[in-house]
């Protein structure tokens, strides 16, 4: 079969990483190649390479067989090739059919835009995604799923012939998932090329056609995904086995209570919510997209107070109007959407590391004790294996799944009693993931309490000892760690109209 | 299920977005109508109509220069040259009018050419030099000060050579139409100039792309917008609205003082921020700005009216700035 694209060679230098070593790659039309590897292995790298974002140090790009040169991303555009970019690049002060459309407006006389014809054409593309996105809503207003789904819309507007995805699906949920890739299957059949980038090993499985795996900058291999178990994937991703086990869940009815919550409501977002979080325990929440759970989370963390309602930290009534207070009452928030909350991605790895304990490594006149600031920020560098060159460089320059990392650090380094993760291992590569998931149960073993907001039910499954649900602000529900996925789905839209 | 609930609470957050972004203009011009009714009480002589053209016309220059440069802080950046540049392109056309005796269009033109080609070098040090948009234009700001001094030998240039050179802000179009309602021409082109850029930023390419930059640079970099070159075209476009200011202030003194100029952008500045405009990009009108620079105008007229020493002027004028802003915040806070 004739090839779409291939790399070869492709070598790219950052100051202090070489991040493409000779990399090598090929698509054919009509295939969906996923690209898989760690985080910081250089998929986003190579891809931007490909989409003119970046200009690599050396190699060749060629397009039908021919050699090109990509100076711009306009120039890729030209080719034929779009590019779903890993962080939403999306202008939130605009519409959303202007975002999809930016750069190329249907046009008038005298430069006016033809807005008429942009939102309808927006609104034609988001109901071939049976979305309802109302092209004329600002990007700021929608929620990070939506705001995916106009990145996705932008990228199909372009009739691509060859469509790079990278972590299309990080923040969208069943539902939406089977969509996308409803999408994706229709495009491969019309003779599309799709380069698609996933830390979630099941879609491999269910969209892929061949995977290539990338390590330390470098190609590690190429295979069939219809005749390569998951397993012996996720080793080239590693380069080592990989067990993951479901830790023994702990007898916790003795365990004082750490958080108490109780009528907890806060309009239509909330409504009477009461659970009680043990020492020790993780408590899993399960729900839809929109069930509440990242707004119990914020109200809980003062972010959003709570209308009414009482939390007790043990067994103390707490006022938490502010997050401020939450942190003193010894509660940490680890935000789903790391970069408008969870990190300064202008300051280096270390400062973000310890944003939330600077007074304990100052001294009386306020004078930090970097040294000391350092060697902690080493050693979660290590313990949680961020890929980064040292602890000082900026946190933007930082891989996605790596920066996550750093946030969890931050929490860590806190030494909060009562943690609450939402969506912590979003982006986050498969051998990082079991390594958070052996923090979370080693915090666990010591007396921390810990809630765990997750999109993913295997992961919920996999880390709780009772897994809470919710549906439409309120607990339908709470059960025991073993439960099946049925029983959840069965809380999560119960009292739902079908 | 999923998608019709995300379709709507896709279309209540528009709504929302929609709502709040009238409530702001709303609560703008609610001001500007309590300061007329404050000072319409407090003082008979503040609403005649002779008052208000005189209101009306001290805005001009201030609205549109600051309109000019709510193009430039919608894009995220600032303009500090246009107080100067204001003057420098004044000088300019006293050059090509008084000292080369040349016809009034061509004088025109030299205003608007100097504001334009001043506007493409500070778009060009932010743009392709990279230099931080406070610095470039403070650089220019003092660079057009200093040239507008060199040119003249300091001494003002008068345009007693031009008769029809004051009536570009002094005569009156419309009253020559409509004799009751001698609204001077200086305001005809604060509102012609106002009506023309918000038509700019709402209707058309240019427009949208001084949002997009201001939103998130970067995206509309990777979304194919040549962003350097588009924000160059928007500092030149800037540029050359100062310049029909500069136009207006030569024409009311009927005279380019190359002495004048510095404080009038952050006049400008103040009346785009208290409209309602984010100094951090991305949001902004001109409607919201020509109500600030009203608010402003209407504020130092009706304080004089009142006999409140001008040293006190000053003092309130601060004082609105920071409550404007303040308040604006707080709607924002409300709406989060
Ligand atoms: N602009 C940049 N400047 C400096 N270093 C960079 C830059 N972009 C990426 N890097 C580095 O290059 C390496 C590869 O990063 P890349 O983003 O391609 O990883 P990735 O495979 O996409 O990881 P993830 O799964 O976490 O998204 C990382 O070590 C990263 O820190
Ligand atoms: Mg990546």
């Amino acid at each position: 079969m004739s090839e779409l694209v291939r790399l070869e060679g492709i070598d790219k230098h950052f100051p202090g990483v070489h991040a493409l070593r000779a990399v090598g790659f090929d698509l054919r039309p009509g295939e969906v190649h996923a690209l898989m590897g760690e985080n910081g292995a250089g998929k986003s790298t190579l891809m931007k390479v490909l989409s003119g974002v970046y200009q690599p140090d050396g190699g060749r790009i060629l397009i039908d067989g021919a050699e090109v040169s990509l100076p711009t991303p306009k120039a890729a555009r030209d080719l034929g090739i779009g590019i779903i970019h890993q962080e939403l690049a999306l202008m939130r002060d605009l519409t959303a059919a202007q975002n999809i459309w930016i750069g190329r407006e249907p046009r008038l006389s005298f430069g006016r835009i033809d807005e008429a014809r942009l939102n309808a054409e927006a609104e034609a593309i988001f109901a071939t995604m049976r979305l309802g996105i109302d092209p004329r809503a600002p990007v700021a207003g929608l929620s990070i799923a939506l705001q995916q789904m106009v990145e996705i819309a932008k990228a199909l507007s372009f009739r691509s012939r060859v469509l790079i995805m990278d972590e299309p699906t990080a923040a969208l949920n069943d539902a939406e998932i089977a969509e996308l890739f409803t999408i994706v299957r229709r495009l491969r059949a019309e003779g599309v090329g799709i380069i698609y980038i996933s830390h979630k090993m099941d879609e491999i499985k269910r969209v892929a056609d061949r995977v290539t795996v990338m390590r330390d900058g470098a190609t590690v291999g190429t295979v069939e995904a219809a005749d390569t178990p998951i397993s012996r994937i996720i080793s080239m991703m590693v380069g080592r086995e990989l067990t993951e086990e479901k830790a023994a869940i702990p007898d916790l009815a003795a365990a004082p209570a750490a958080l108490e919550v109780s009528h907890l409501s806060r309009g239509a977002d909330l409504r009477d919510i009461g659970f009680t979080l043990r020492k020790g325990e993780i408590l899993g929440f399960a729900g839809l997209m929109g069930a509440g759970r990242t707004e119990l989370a914020r109200a809980i963390f003062g972010a959003e107070p709570a209308d009414t309602g009482e939390i007790r930290v043990h067994g103390r009534p707490v006022t938490i109007r502010t997050p401020r207070d939450a942190v003193r009452a010894g509660i940490g928030y680890l935000s789903e959407d790391r970069k408008q909350y969870g990190l300064a991605l202008g300051l280096d790895v270390r400062a973000n590391i310890a944003m939330a304990s600077l007074p304990r490594y100052a001294d009386r006149i306020g004078r930090i004790d970097e040294g000391a600031l350092a060697r902690v920020a080493r050693d979660y560098i290590r313990t949680l294996g961020i890929r980064t060159p040292d602890d000082t460089r900026e946190v933007r320059l930082l891989s996605g799944g790596n920066q996550q990392k750093v946030v969890i650090a931050k929490w860590l380094l806190r030494d909060c009693d009562i943690l609450i993760f939402d969506e912590p291992t979003r982006g986050i590569d498969v051998g990082a993931k079991a390594e958070i998931y052996r923090l979370l149960n080693e915090l666990a073993g010591l007396g921390k309490a810990i809630i765990v907001i997750s999109s993913e039910l295997p992961e919920v499954l996999r880390l709780a000892h009772r897994i809470a649900v919710m549906c439409e602000g309120r607990l339908t529900g709470i059960l025991p760690g073993g439960a099946s996925q049925e029983e959840i789905m069965e809380l999560a839209t119960e009292g739902m109209a079908a | 299920m999923s998608a019709t609930g995300t379709a709507q609470s896709g279309t209540t957050t528009a709504r929302a977005a929609r709502r709040s972004g009238a409530q702001r203009k709303l609560l703008a011009f609610a001001s500007l109508i309590l300061l007329v009714a404050g000072f319409s009480i407090a003082s008979p002589n503040f609403f005649q109509l002779s008052n208000i053209m005189a209101i009306l016309q001290a805005a001009s220059v201030n609205g549109v220069l600051a309109v000019g440069v709510t193009l430039i802080i919608i894009t995220g950046g600032i303009d500090l040259s246009i107080g100067t540049l204001m003057t420098f392109c004044a000088v300019m056309t006293g050059v090509v009018l008084t000292w080369g005796g040349m016809p009034l269009p061509l004088g025109i033109a030299a205003a608007l050419a100097t504001g334009a080609c001043c506007g493409l070098v500070s778009g060009t040090l932010v743009a392709k030099a990279k230099i931080p948009p406070f610095i470039a234009t403070l650089g220019m700001m003092l660079i057009l000060k200093g040239l507008s001094l060199i040119v003249t030998g300091t001494k003002p240039i008068y345009f007693n050579d031009t008769p029809s050179f004051t009536l570009i802000a002094q005569g009156s179009l419309i009253g020559a139409v409509v004799p009751a309602f001698p609204v001077p021409n200086g305001v005809l082109v604060l509102f012609v100039v106002a009506a023309a850029v918000a038509w700019i930023l709402g209707r058309t390419v240019l427009g949208r792309y001084t949002f997009a930059l201001g939103s998130n640079e970067e995206a509309a970099r990777l979304s194919g917008v040549n962003t350097d070159g588009w924000k160059i075209a928007i500092y030149a476009l800037a540029g050359g609205i100062v310049g029909i200011g500069g136009l207006l202030i030569a024409s009311r003194l009927n005279s380019a003082q190359p002495a004048l100029g510095l404080g009038y952008e952050l006049e400008a500045i103040a009346a785009v921020v208290i409209g309602g405009t984010s100094l951090s990009g991305g949001r902004g009108t001109v409607l919201g700005t020509l109500i600030g620079a009203l608010i402003m105008a209407v504020l130092t007229n009706g304080l004089r009216v009142m006999s409140v020493a001008p040293e006190w002027q000053t003092v309130v004028t601060g004082i609105i700035i920071i409550v404007a802003v303040y308040g604006d915040q707080l709607r924002r806070g409300a709406a989060r």
